[in-house]
């Protein structure tokens, strides 16, 4: 089953020269993907991932997310879609610096208005998936730049999304701290089923992908999709 | 979670809070105590001036506050005495019959407003016994007089010298009397030490043919500032067609008015004083939301609506100053207190001027929570304003701008 379907969509900046971010891509993600958008700088993945993602509008063309067409949303009503389908896992300063670990994976369940008991299950299941049971109290100032990916995994999951989209996770981080991140995703994408979308140039990241969509120029250069 | 998170937020740079917030404390902290020199001084003011003579209430007759002679005066049935009894605030009602004459020696005369009194009751509402200076207070059923010091000196008469009345009483009667002079009493105003007579109320209700007659009672009150309470609830109690029931604002509006021009200059000054506070407080927020904007971008990515971020960052700037108002406002309270038993002296020579009008040259301050309420609100509510901007801000916020940032 399809979870984003996007047809045929451009981002298009006006200028003296106007630059084509994403021209013409058109991509069916289905349920249970681990999929990577790559390229070179400029090449228009985080673009697209935002765009997938709800946090742009394309200039043309259709972004259906389960079955919604989300560039027909007004920004609130993104943001209410945002809330209670995607995940999201940014770069670096992911967390909110004055919030536990705890509290930062709570937070997104807290704005669904969650009952404090399921908030408090999810939570410890979560932080006990990302191997930071023991570190729910501590601030993110008090964590390795890897325990913080690990708890913004675990706050995009937190409200059991439909997909989580992730730009460039890894960026910042050591071999050690990605080859960790990325096992826990993986198996969360095969015990739960969870669809993960990434955008990287990390060959590590690639490296487990399933399948892999190259973008040059904002067009799409290559799907492949790995058994 | 709002109100953790904000909470959390100002403490994220512990000094700017402290610098905003040390800000509002210096500036309330400064403001309640202005307010409450400028009040108490206004409090002492009234209180000197209402009480040295017109009380805060009285009633009359209709008409009579406009033209204040003695056609206008009223028979005083027990319909006001029961009236003002039925009210708790009420202490007493001070008969008085007052009007004018000419106040003779076997040398001189000199105009004069004799006011006919219950001296045990007139004293409980002015403290007039406090202002004799010579010979015995005047009595009921006695037929002495007691004078004003400055009449008696124009008179060349003194303690037991004889006193003639003569002047027009009610209906046009003629009415003339001899009276021996019991007391000398001072006053600080020049035109009322040249001109007051006292006689009990019974003599000189005989003095001018107006036998059960009054001109006004004079309402002595447990607590003055009920005086509006006592006046709405006489309104309802009496005839308003026949009687007047009027304030000490109505009475003195001269005061008032005097009052309310030099209150709105102390208003000014405390609008410039927070105006800068303000602008200090406009500045912490804008570097407060400036250097967060990557933050903000997550949180509304993540799906935190932007009215509610809004709601965070206005939170933030309310914690500051409610933190300052109530530190401000505790730090003030021994200053306002220590000044409210010990009020400024302005001196002697300053305290003769003053006297000249009635009033005691001391500053003491006031108490009334009002002050303290009035300050903490203001700078509440130039906490909401200067949230406005911020608040704006948010909601434009993108959130793939502010992560770029």
């Amino acid at each position: 089953m399809s979870v984003i379907i996007t047809k045929n969509i451009y981002k298009t900046y006006p200028g003296v020269v106007p630059v084509h971010a994403v021209n013409g891509v058109s991509i069916d993600i289905t349920e249970g993907e681990f999929t990577a958008i790559v390229g070179p700088s400029g090449s228009g993945k985080t673009t697209l991932l935002n765009i997938i993602g709800g946090l742009d509008k394309p200039t043309s063309g259709e972004v259906i997310v389960n079955n919604q067409d989300i560039s027909q949303l007004s920004n609130n009503e993104l943001i209410d879609f945002r809330l209670h389908n995607i995940g999201f896992v940014f770069q670096a300063y992911n967390l909110i610096p004055v919030l536990t670990a705890k509290e930062n994976v709570e937070f997104v369940m807290l704005l669904q208005k969650r009952a404090k008991e399921e908030r408090d299950n999810r939570v410890a299941e979560l932080l006990d998936a990302v191997g930071l049971g023991d570190r729910m109290n501590n601030r993110p100032s008090q964590m390795s730049g890897g325990q913080q990916q690990r708890v913004a995994v675990a706050r995009a999951l937190a409200p059991k999304p439909k997909f989580v989209l992730a730009d460039e996770p890894t960026a910042n981080l050591d071999s050690t701290s990605t080859s960790n991140l990325l096992d826990i995703m993986a198996e969360l994408n095969r015990k739960e089923n969870i669809t993960f979308v990434f955008s990287t140039h990390d060959q590590r990241v690639i490296d487990r992908a399933r399948r892999v969509i190259t973008l040059e120029d904002g067009k799409i250069v290559s799907d492949v999709t790995r058994e | 979670m709002l109100y953790k998170l904000a909470w959390r937020n100002i403490w994220r740079n512990k000094r700017r809070t402290f610098i905003t917030m040390g800000s509002v404390f210096f500036a309330v902290m400064l403001a309640i105590l202005m307010r409450s020199l400028q009040e108490g001084s206004y409090e002492k003011m009234i209180e000197n001036v209402v009480s040295f003579y017109t009380g805060y209430v009285q009633i009359h007759k209709e008409g009579y506050w406009d033209d204040q002679v003695l056609d206008n005066s009223f028979e005083a049935t027990p319909v006001i005495k029961t009236a003002t009894s039925s009210l708790p605030s009420v202490n007493e009602a001070v008969p008085r019959l007052e009007s004018f004459a000419l106040a003779a020696s076997d040398s001189t005369s000199e105009p004069c407003l004799v006011v006919g009194a219950d001296p045990e009751k007139e004293n409980v509402l002015t403290g007039l016994q406090n202002k004799l200076v010579k010979g015995d207070y005047f009595k009921t059923g006695s037929a002495g007089a007691m004078i004003a010091e400055g009449l008696s000196e124009k008179l060349q008469l003194g303690v037991g010298d004889t006193l003639v009345l003569i002047g027009s009483g009610y209906h046009g009667v003629s009415a003339a009397g001899k009276y021996p002079i019991t007391g000398l009493v001072r006053f600080g105003s020049p035109d009322l030490n040249d001109r007051l007579v006292y006689l009990p109320l019974e003599k000189a209700q005989i003095f001018y043919g107006a036998e059960g007659r009054l001109t006004s009672y004079a309402l002595n009150l447990s607590n003055p500032d009920d005086y509006k309470a006592v006046v709405k609830d006489l309104k309802k109690g009496l005839d308003e067609g026949q009687y007047e029931i009027m304030d000490w604002t109505e009475m003195m509006p001269e005061l008032v008015q005097m009052i309310e021009s030099d209150r709105g200059g102390g208003i000014i000054m405390m609008g410039v004083l927070y105006v800068i506070i303000a602008f200090g407080m406009f500045g912490t927020v804008l570097m407060m939301i400036a250097e967060r904007q990557y933050e903000f971008g997550v949180m509304t990515a993540v799906g935190m609506k932007k009215r509610k971020l809004a709601t965070m960052v206005g939170l933030e700037t309310i914690f500051i100053s409610a933190m300052g108002i109530i530190t401000g406002a505790i730090a003030s309270l021994p200053f306002v207190l220590y000044f409210y038993y010990n009020p400024i002296y302005l001196g002697d020579s300053m305290a003769e001027a003053y006297a000249q009008f009635g009033m005691e040259a001391v500053f003491p301050t006031s108490l009334d929570p009002a002050i303290f309420i009035n300050q903490a609100l203001t700078v509440l509510v130039f906490a909401v304003l200067v949230s406005i901007y911020p608040a704006i801000k948010i909601m434009q916020i993108d959130p793939v701008k502010a992560m770029h940032t």
